[in-house]
Protein backbone atom coordinates (compact mmCIF):
# COMPACT_ATOMS: atom_id res chain seq x y z
CA UNK A 1 0.00 0.00 0.00
CA UNK A 2 1.62 3.41 -1.09
CA UNK A 3 0.70 6.01 1.41
CA UNK A 4 0.54 9.60 1.36
CA UNK A 5 -0.32 12.08 4.13
CA UNK A 6 1.25 15.56 5.20
CA UNK A 7 3.68 14.73 7.96
CA UNK A 8 5.07 17.87 10.02
CA UNK A 9 3.65 19.65 7.57
CA UNK A 10 5.74 17.61 4.17
CA UNK A 11 4.07 15.58 1.73
CA UNK A 12 4.82 12.26 2.44
CA UNK A 13 4.81 9.27 0.23
CA UNK A 14 5.66 5.64 2.15
CA UNK A 15 5.18 1.69 1.17
CA UNK A 16 3.54 0.09 4.10
CA UNK A 17 0.80 -3.28 4.94
CA UNK A 18 -2.22 -2.43 5.85
CA UNK A 19 -1.87 -4.07 9.40
CA UNK A 20 0.92 -1.24 9.87
CA UNK A 21 0.08 1.01 13.08
CA UNK A 22 0.98 4.35 12.30
CA UNK A 23 3.51 4.45 15.38
CA UNK A 24 5.44 1.02 13.35
CA UNK A 25 5.32 3.50 10.25
CA UNK A 26 6.74 6.62 11.95
CA UNK A 27 9.65 4.56 13.43
CA UNK A 28 10.98 2.04 11.95
CA UNK A 29 10.15 3.19 8.29
CA UNK A 30 10.39 6.96 8.75
CA UNK A 31 12.84 7.28 11.51
CA UNK A 32 10.91 9.37 13.63
CA UNK A 33 11.49 7.76 16.99
CA UNK A 34 10.40 10.73 18.94
CA UNK A 35 7.16 9.24 18.68
CA UNK A 36 7.06 6.24 21.92
CA UNK A 37 5.32 3.00 22.42
CA UNK A 38 4.62 1.97 25.82
CA UNK A 39 1.15 0.13 26.82
CA UNK A 40 0.14 -0.66 23.02
CA UNK A 41 -3.54 -0.29 24.23
CA UNK A 42 -4.42 3.31 23.98
CA UNK A 43 -4.47 3.46 27.99
CA UNK A 44 -1.21 5.31 28.69
CA UNK A 45 -0.65 7.86 25.74
CA UNK A 46 2.94 7.81 25.40
CA UNK A 47 2.70 7.67 21.32
CA UNK A 48 0.45 10.28 21.31
CA UNK A 49 0.27 12.00 17.56
CA UNK A 50 -2.23 14.64 15.94
CA UNK A 51 -4.16 13.80 13.21
CA UNK A 52 -5.30 16.71 11.86
CA UNK A 53 -5.14 18.61 15.16
CA UNK A 54 -6.59 15.74 17.13
CA UNK A 55 -4.48 13.55 19.25
CA UNK A 56 -4.54 9.84 18.46
CA UNK A 57 -2.93 6.50 20.00
CA UNK A 58 -0.15 6.28 17.37
CA UNK A 59 0.37 2.22 18.57
CA UNK A 60 -2.83 1.26 17.76
CA UNK A 61 -4.83 3.74 14.83
CA UNK A 62 -3.48 2.14 11.41
CA UNK A 63 -1.25 3.87 9.23
CA UNK A 64 -4.04 3.27 6.63
CA UNK A 65 -5.86 5.98 8.36
CA UNK A 66 -3.46 9.16 8.10
CA UNK A 67 -3.69 8.75 4.16
CA UNK A 68 -4.69 12.01 2.66
CA UNK A 69 -4.64 13.58 5.88
CA UNK A 70 -2.46 15.76 8.39
CA UNK A 71 0.29 13.73 11.08
CA UNK A 72 2.16 15.97 13.61
CA UNK A 73 4.93 14.31 15.68
CA UNK A 74 7.03 15.62 18.57
CA UNK A 75 9.70 16.08 15.56
CA UNK A 76 7.46 18.81 14.17
CA UNK A 77 7.31 21.26 17.03
CA UNK A 78 10.50 22.76 16.86
CA UNK A 79 10.79 26.16 14.52
CA UNK A 80 12.54 26.68 11.56
CA UNK A 81 15.53 27.92 13.60
CA UNK A 82 15.43 24.94 15.52
CA UNK A 83 14.22 26.65 18.78
CA UNK A 84 12.15 25.08 20.67
CA UNK A 85 7.88 24.97 20.60
CA UNK A 86 6.96 26.92 24.27
CA UNK A 87 4.99 24.11 24.99
CA UNK A 88 8.88 22.04 24.90
CA UNK A 89 10.69 25.21 26.63
CA UNK A 90 7.66 25.13 29.42
CA UNK A 91 8.45 21.48 30.14
CA UNK A 92 11.62 22.11 30.58
CA UNK A 93 11.70 25.16 32.31
CA UNK A 94 8.62 23.40 35.12
CA UNK A 95 11.03 20.62 34.76
CA UNK A 96 7.92 18.26 33.85
CA UNK A 97 9.81 15.40 33.12
CA UNK A 98 12.08 12.74 34.67
CA UNK A 99 12.80 9.75 32.54
CA UNK A 100 11.41 11.47 29.89
CA UNK A 101 9.59 8.12 28.00
CA UNK A 102 5.65 9.77 28.19
CA UNK A 103 6.77 13.64 27.42
CA UNK A 104 6.25 13.55 23.38
CA UNK A 105 2.94 11.88 24.12
CA UNK A 106 2.24 14.81 27.07
CA UNK A 107 3.70 17.50 24.65
CA UNK A 108 1.55 16.31 21.62
CA UNK A 109 -1.62 16.14 23.82
CA UNK A 110 -0.55 19.55 25.13
CA UNK A 111 -0.71 21.01 21.73
CA UNK A 112 -3.75 19.45 21.27
CA UNK A 113 -5.70 21.15 23.76
CA UNK A 114 -4.17 24.86 23.80
CA UNK A 115 -5.14 24.68 20.01
CA UNK A 116 -8.97 23.93 21.40
CA UNK A 117 -8.59 25.41 23.95
CA UNK A 118 -5.91 28.48 25.04
CA UNK A 119 -6.51 29.33 28.01
CA UNK A 120 -7.64 25.98 29.84
CA UNK A 121 -8.52 25.56 33.53
CA UNK A 122 -7.08 23.47 35.89
CA UNK A 123 -9.87 21.01 35.83
CA UNK A 124 -10.35 21.15 31.84
CA UNK A 125 -6.26 20.25 31.69
CA UNK A 126 -6.37 17.28 34.24
CA UNK A 127 -9.32 16.20 32.34
CA UNK A 128 -7.98 16.41 28.68
CA UNK A 129 -4.28 14.90 30.06
CA UNK A 130 -6.36 12.16 32.10
CA UNK A 131 -5.36 9.70 29.36
CA UNK A 132 -1.97 10.51 29.39
CA UNK A 133 0.41 8.66 32.46
CA UNK A 134 3.48 9.51 33.74
CA UNK A 135 4.79 7.41 36.41
CA UNK A 136 7.97 9.68 37.61
CA UNK A 137 6.74 13.17 38.39
CA UNK A 138 3.29 12.90 39.90
CA UNK A 139 1.51 15.43 37.55
CA UNK A 140 1.78 18.33 38.93
CA UNK A 141 4.65 19.96 37.11
CA UNK A 142 3.02 18.99 33.99
CA UNK A 143 0.20 20.74 34.94
CA UNK A 144 2.52 24.23 35.76
CA UNK A 145 4.20 23.89 32.30
CA UNK A 146 0.81 23.57 30.53
CA UNK A 147 0.04 26.57 32.36
CA UNK A 148 3.45 28.29 31.42
CA UNK A 149 3.00 27.11 27.95
CA UNK A 150 -0.62 28.47 27.69
CA UNK A 151 0.45 32.02 28.83
CA UNK A 152 3.64 32.10 27.08
CA UNK A 153 1.61 31.47 23.55
CA UNK A 154 -0.90 34.11 24.75
CA UNK A 155 2.03 36.55 25.03
CA UNK A 156 3.68 35.60 21.54
CA UNK A 157 0.12 36.33 19.83
CA UNK A 158 0.05 39.66 21.60
CA UNK A 159 3.36 40.76 20.18
CA UNK B 1 3.90 -7.36 22.22
CA UNK B 2 3.98 -9.19 18.60
CA UNK B 3 2.84 -6.83 15.42
CA UNK B 4 -0.59 -7.48 14.01
CA UNK B 5 -0.85 -10.24 11.85
CA UNK B 6 -1.16 -9.73 7.73
CA UNK B 7 -4.82 -8.54 6.99
CA UNK B 8 -6.59 -6.70 4.30
CA UNK B 9 -8.33 -3.72 4.86
CA UNK B 10 -11.40 -3.31 2.53
CA UNK B 11 -13.32 0.24 1.98
CA UNK B 12 -17.18 0.05 1.45
CA UNK B 13 -18.69 2.68 -0.44
CA UNK B 14 -22.50 2.06 0.41
CA UNK B 15 -23.91 -0.63 3.49
CA UNK B 16 -25.35 -2.92 0.89
CA UNK B 17 -21.31 -3.55 -0.44
CA UNK B 18 -20.72 -3.39 3.11
CA UNK B 19 -23.13 -6.06 3.71
CA UNK B 20 -21.77 -8.34 0.59
CA UNK B 21 -17.98 -7.83 1.77
CA UNK B 22 -18.75 -9.46 5.17
CA UNK B 23 -21.24 -12.35 3.71
CA UNK B 24 -18.37 -13.02 1.21
CA UNK B 25 -15.49 -13.12 4.30
CA UNK B 26 -17.86 -15.55 6.78
CA UNK B 27 -15.44 -15.74 9.43
CA UNK B 28 -12.28 -14.55 8.07
CA UNK B 29 -13.85 -10.92 7.64
CA UNK B 30 -14.81 -8.06 10.49
CA UNK B 31 -16.47 -5.15 10.51
CA UNK B 32 -13.86 -2.20 11.02
CA UNK B 33 -14.71 1.21 12.07
CA UNK B 34 -12.59 3.03 14.90
CA UNK B 35 -10.30 -0.17 15.57
CA UNK B 36 -10.11 1.34 19.12
CA UNK B 37 -11.05 -2.11 20.53
CA UNK B 38 -10.92 -4.84 17.64
CA UNK B 39 -7.37 -3.52 17.09
CA UNK B 40 -6.37 -4.58 20.56
CA UNK B 41 -8.00 -7.75 20.19
CA UNK B 42 -5.86 -8.69 17.29
CA UNK B 43 -2.82 -7.32 18.75
CA UNK B 44 -3.14 -9.75 21.82
CA UNK B 45 -4.25 -12.42 19.04
CA UNK B 46 -7.22 -13.36 20.59
CA UNK B 47 -8.95 -12.29 17.63
CA UNK B 48 -7.78 -13.29 13.73
CA UNK B 49 -9.16 -11.85 10.59
CA UNK B 50 -7.65 -11.50 7.09
CA UNK B 51 -10.38 -9.23 5.69
CA UNK B 52 -11.06 -5.99 7.77
CA UNK B 53 -14.27 -4.03 6.26
CA UNK B 54 -13.99 -0.95 6.52
CA UNK B 55 -17.24 1.43 6.65
CA UNK B 56 -15.83 4.95 7.75
CA UNK B 57 -15.88 5.18 3.56
CA UNK B 58 -19.74 5.13 3.35
CA UNK B 59 -20.50 8.85 2.92
CA UNK B 60 -23.15 9.94 5.73
CA UNK B 61 -23.07 7.18 7.84
CA UNK B 62 -21.56 9.37 10.60
CA UNK B 63 -24.23 11.94 10.33
CA UNK B 64 -26.55 13.30 13.58
CA UNK B 65 -29.57 14.60 13.08
CA UNK B 66 -33.26 15.00 14.23
CA UNK B 67 -35.52 13.91 12.34
CA UNK B 68 -39.85 12.73 13.40
CA UNK B 69 -38.40 13.61 16.86
CA UNK B 70 -35.94 11.38 16.96
CA UNK B 71 -32.55 12.07 17.45
CA UNK B 72 -30.40 9.50 14.67
CA UNK B 73 -26.66 9.26 15.27
CA UNK B 74 -24.78 7.59 12.65
CA UNK B 75 -23.34 4.72 13.75
CA UNK B 76 -19.55 5.68 12.59
CA UNK B 77 -19.93 9.16 14.44
CA UNK B 78 -17.06 9.54 17.02
CA UNK B 79 -17.37 9.65 20.45
CA UNK B 80 -15.73 13.12 20.28
CA UNK B 81 -18.33 14.37 17.51
CA UNK B 82 -21.29 13.21 19.53
CA UNK B 83 -19.91 14.96 22.91
CA UNK B 84 -19.42 18.23 21.03
CA UNK B 85 -22.45 18.10 18.54
CA UNK B 86 -24.55 21.10 19.31
CA UNK B 87 -27.97 18.94 18.71
CA UNK B 88 -27.26 16.37 21.23
CA UNK B 89 -25.72 19.38 23.60
CA UNK B 90 -29.47 20.73 23.29
CA UNK B 91 -31.48 17.88 23.01
CA UNK B 92 -29.60 15.15 25.14
CA UNK B 93 -27.20 16.60 27.78
CA UNK B 94 -26.98 13.56 29.00
CA UNK B 95 -25.26 11.92 26.12
CA UNK B 96 -22.78 14.38 25.45
CA UNK B 97 -21.98 14.21 29.24
CA UNK B 98 -21.53 10.61 29.20
CA UNK B 99 -19.39 10.90 25.70
CA UNK B 100 -16.81 13.28 27.57
CA UNK B 101 -15.82 10.74 29.94
CA UNK B 102 -15.66 7.92 27.46
CA UNK B 103 -11.95 6.00 27.53
CA UNK B 104 -9.58 8.92 27.04
CA UNK B 105 -9.33 11.74 24.82
CA UNK B 106 -7.30 9.58 21.77
CA UNK B 107 -9.91 7.03 22.06
CA UNK B 108 -12.80 9.17 21.72
CA UNK B 109 -11.27 11.21 18.57
CA UNK B 110 -11.07 7.99 17.15
CA UNK B 111 -13.72 5.58 18.48
CA UNK B 112 -17.00 5.16 17.18
CA UNK B 113 -20.52 4.83 18.59
CA UNK B 114 -21.61 1.86 16.58
CA UNK B 115 -18.35 0.03 17.29
CA UNK B 116 -18.15 0.67 20.67
CA UNK B 117 -22.08 -0.94 20.73
CA UNK B 118 -21.58 -3.82 18.39
CA UNK B 119 -17.80 -4.60 20.46
CA UNK B 120 -20.57 -4.95 23.38
CA UNK B 121 -17.45 -4.96 25.61
CA UNK B 122 -19.00 -5.22 28.78
CA UNK B 123 -18.10 -1.61 30.40
CA UNK B 124 -19.64 0.11 27.52
CA UNK B 125 -20.98 3.97 28.82
CA UNK B 126 -23.19 4.23 25.52
CA UNK B 127 -24.67 0.82 25.93
CA UNK B 128 -25.57 1.55 29.77
CA UNK B 129 -27.30 4.99 29.02
CA UNK B 130 -28.43 4.06 24.96
CA UNK B 131 -30.72 1.28 27.12
CA UNK B 132 -32.25 3.77 29.83
CA UNK B 133 -33.14 6.05 26.86
CA UNK B 134 -35.27 3.36 25.06
CA UNK B 135 -32.73 4.17 21.73
CA UNK B 136 -33.52 1.56 19.07
CA UNK B 137 -30.68 0.25 17.00
CA UNK B 138 -31.10 0.53 13.30
CA UNK B 139 -29.58 -2.46 11.22
CA UNK B 140 -29.47 -3.23 7.58
CA UNK B 141 -28.32 -6.54 6.21
CA UNK B 142 -28.40 -8.23 2.68
CA UNK B 143 -32.32 -9.74 3.69
CA UNK B 144 -33.13 -5.76 4.47
CA UNK B 145 -33.74 -3.51 7.56
CA UNK B 146 -34.25 -3.70 10.68
CA UNK B 147 -35.12 -2.45 14.06
CA UNK B 148 -33.83 -3.55 17.62
CA UNK B 149 -33.95 -2.58 21.38
CA UNK B 150 -30.48 -1.39 23.04
CA UNK B 151 -31.46 -5.09 24.69
CA UNK B 152 -31.98 -7.22 21.83
CA UNK B 153 -28.93 -5.85 20.21
CA UNK B 154 -26.24 -6.74 23.02
CA UNK B 155 -26.83 -10.09 23.72
CA UNK B 156 -24.04 -10.65 26.21
CA UNK B 157 -19.93 -9.93 26.54
CA UNK B 158 -18.60 -9.77 23.28
CA UNK B 159 -21.76 -10.50 21.35
CA UNK B 160 -24.66 -8.98 19.55
CA UNK B 161 -27.73 -10.29 17.70
CA UNK B 162 -26.41 -8.89 14.60
CA UNK B 163 -26.03 -12.00 11.59
CA UNK B 164 -22.87 -12.19 10.16
CA UNK B 165 -23.86 -9.68 6.81
CA UNK B 166 -25.80 -6.99 9.17
CA UNK B 167 -24.41 -3.81 9.83
CA UNK B 168 -25.68 -1.46 12.45
CA UNK B 169 -26.16 2.08 10.85
CA UNK B 170 -27.17 4.45 13.42
CA UNK B 171 -28.81 4.71 17.01
CA UNK B 172 -32.16 6.10 16.98
CA UNK B 173 -33.80 8.11 20.46
CA UNK B 174 -37.00 9.15 20.54
CA UNK B 175 -37.65 12.86 21.94
CA UNK B 176 -39.73 13.04 25.20
CA UNK B 177 -43.27 14.79 24.90
CA UNK B 178 -42.94 14.69 28.81
CA UNK B 179 -40.33 16.67 30.85
CA UNK B 180 -37.90 13.85 31.39
CA UNK B 181 -34.80 13.84 33.97
CA UNK B 182 -31.50 12.11 33.11
CA UNK B 183 -28.39 11.23 34.75
CA UNK B 184 -25.02 8.63 34.18
CA UNK B 185 -22.81 8.06 36.60
CA UNK B 186 -20.17 5.86 36.98
CA UNK B 187 -17.53 4.66 39.23
CA UNK B 188 -13.65 4.23 37.81
CA UNK B 189 -10.19 3.59 39.10
CA UNK B 190 -9.05 1.65 36.11
CA UNK B 191 -9.17 1.88 32.89
CA UNK B 192 -12.79 0.78 32.54
CA UNK B 193 -15.45 1.87 34.84
CA UNK B 194 -16.47 -0.65 37.91
CA UNK B 195 -19.81 0.58 37.43
CA UNK B 196 -22.29 2.71 35.00
CA UNK B 197 -25.59 3.72 36.33
CA UNK B 198 -28.12 5.82 34.00
CA UNK B 199 -31.15 7.00 35.44
CA UNK B 200 -33.90 8.46 33.17
CA UNK B 201 -37.03 10.19 35.33
CA UNK B 202 -40.33 11.15 33.28
CA UNK B 203 -41.87 13.58 35.29
CA UNK B 204 -45.23 15.54 35.58
CA UNK B 205 -46.22 18.90 36.36
CA UNK B 206 -46.03 19.05 39.93
CA UNK B 207 -43.21 16.32 42.16
CA UNK B 208 -44.70 13.27 40.49
CA UNK B 209 -42.38 10.85 39.12
CA UNK B 210 -44.31 9.27 36.31
CA UNK B 211 -42.07 6.91 35.15
CA UNK B 212 -38.77 5.89 35.65
CA UNK B 213 -35.99 3.63 33.53
CA UNK B 214 -32.75 2.81 35.59
CA UNK B 215 -30.29 0.51 33.84
CA UNK B 216 -26.49 -0.69 35.22
CA UNK B 217 -24.08 -1.44 33.48
CA UNK B 218 -20.03 -2.74 33.96
CA UNK B 219 -21.09 -4.79 36.53
CA UNK B 220 -22.02 -7.62 34.76
CA UNK B 221 -21.74 -9.17 30.98
CA UNK B 222 -24.55 -6.81 29.50
CA UNK B 223 -26.85 -3.57 31.06
CA UNK B 224 -29.44 -4.52 32.59
CA UNK B 225 -32.84 -3.27 34.03
CA UNK B 226 -35.38 -4.88 36.44
CA UNK B 227 -38.99 -3.69 36.24
CA UNK B 228 -39.64 -3.99 39.80
CA UNK B 229 -36.73 -1.80 40.83
CA UNK B 230 -38.49 1.26 38.19
CA UNK B 231 -41.87 0.62 39.52
CA UNK B 232 -40.20 1.12 42.91
CA UNK B 233 -39.23 4.70 41.29
CA UNK B 234 -41.97 6.05 40.31
CA UNK B 235 -44.45 8.03 42.36
CA UNK B 236 -44.29 11.03 44.25
CA UNK B 237 -41.20 12.16 44.84
CA UNK B 238 -40.62 11.98 48.54
CA UNK B 239 -41.59 8.24 48.67
CA UNK B 240 -39.41 7.56 45.38
CA UNK B 241 -36.61 8.65 47.76
CA UNK B 242 -37.32 6.74 50.79
CA UNK B 243 -37.75 3.98 48.41
CA UNK B 244 -34.50 4.00 46.40
CA UNK B 245 -32.81 1.44 49.04
CA UNK B 246 -35.35 -0.97 47.50
CA UNK B 247 -35.08 -0.21 44.10
CA UNK B 248 -31.17 -0.51 44.42
CA UNK B 249 -31.34 -4.18 45.93
CA UNK B 250 -34.26 -5.26 43.08
CA UNK B 251 -31.46 -3.72 40.15
CA UNK B 252 -28.59 -5.71 41.73
CA UNK B 253 -30.61 -8.51 42.02
CA UNK B 254 -31.55 -8.44 38.51
CA UNK B 255 -27.43 -7.54 37.47
CA UNK B 256 -26.36 -9.77 39.47
CA UNK B 257 -22.88 -8.30 39.68
CA UNK B 258 -19.79 -10.77 38.89
CA UNK B 259 -16.36 -10.12 40.68
CA UNK B 260 -13.78 -9.37 38.65
CA UNK B 261 -10.57 -7.15 38.79
CA UNK B 262 -13.10 -4.20 39.08
CA UNK B 263 -14.30 -5.48 42.64
CA UNK B 264 -16.00 -7.79 43.93
CA UNK B 265 -19.61 -8.57 43.41
CA UNK B 266 -20.74 -7.87 46.94
CA UNK B 267 -18.92 -4.46 46.57
CA UNK B 268 -20.75 -3.85 42.84
CA UNK B 269 -24.08 -4.63 44.93
CA UNK B 270 -22.87 -1.51 47.19
CA UNK B 271 -22.16 0.94 44.53
CA UNK B 272 -25.58 0.28 42.56
CA UNK B 273 -27.01 1.44 45.85
CA UNK B 274 -24.52 4.67 46.45
CA UNK B 275 -24.73 5.63 42.68
CA UNK B 276 -28.61 5.18 42.12
CA UNK B 277 -28.95 7.70 44.97
CA UNK B 278 -26.55 9.96 43.26
CA UNK B 279 -27.91 9.43 40.17
CA UNK B 280 -31.81 10.17 41.60
CA UNK B 281 -29.96 13.72 42.93
CA UNK B 282 -27.93 14.49 39.62
CA UNK B 283 -31.34 13.85 37.66
CA UNK B 284 -33.38 16.31 39.67
CA UNK B 285 -30.77 18.83 39.69
CA UNK B 286 -30.99 19.09 35.63
CA UNK B 287 -32.47 21.50 33.67
CA UNK B 288 -35.72 19.91 31.66
CA UNK B 289 -34.83 18.70 28.21
CA UNK B 290 -35.05 15.66 26.39
CA UNK B 291 -32.00 13.58 28.67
Amino acid sequence: MKLSFLLNGRPTEVDCEAQETLAEVLRARLDLTGTKVSCEVQVCGACTVLVDGLPVSACTLLAYEVRDRSVLTVEGLARPDGSLHPIQQAFIDEFAFQCGFCTPGMIMATKALLDDNPKPTDDEIIHFMDGNICRCTGYVPIVRAIKRAAAQIQQEKGK
Amino acid sequence: MMPLRRFRIHQAREIKEAAEMLAQFGDKGRLYAGGTELLLAMKHDLLRYEHLVDVKTIPGLDKIELKNSTLHIGSTATHRSIENSPLIREHFPVIAEMERHVANVRVRATGTLGGNLCFAEPHSDPATLLLALRAKARVQGSKGERTLEMDELVAGAYETSLAADEILTAVAIPLSAKPRRAAYLKFQIHERPTLGLALVLELDDGQNIKAARAVVGSVSPKPCRSDKAEALLAGPRDKVEKQLPHAAKALAEAADPVDDLEGSAEYKRHLIGVFLRRAFDRALQRPTAHG
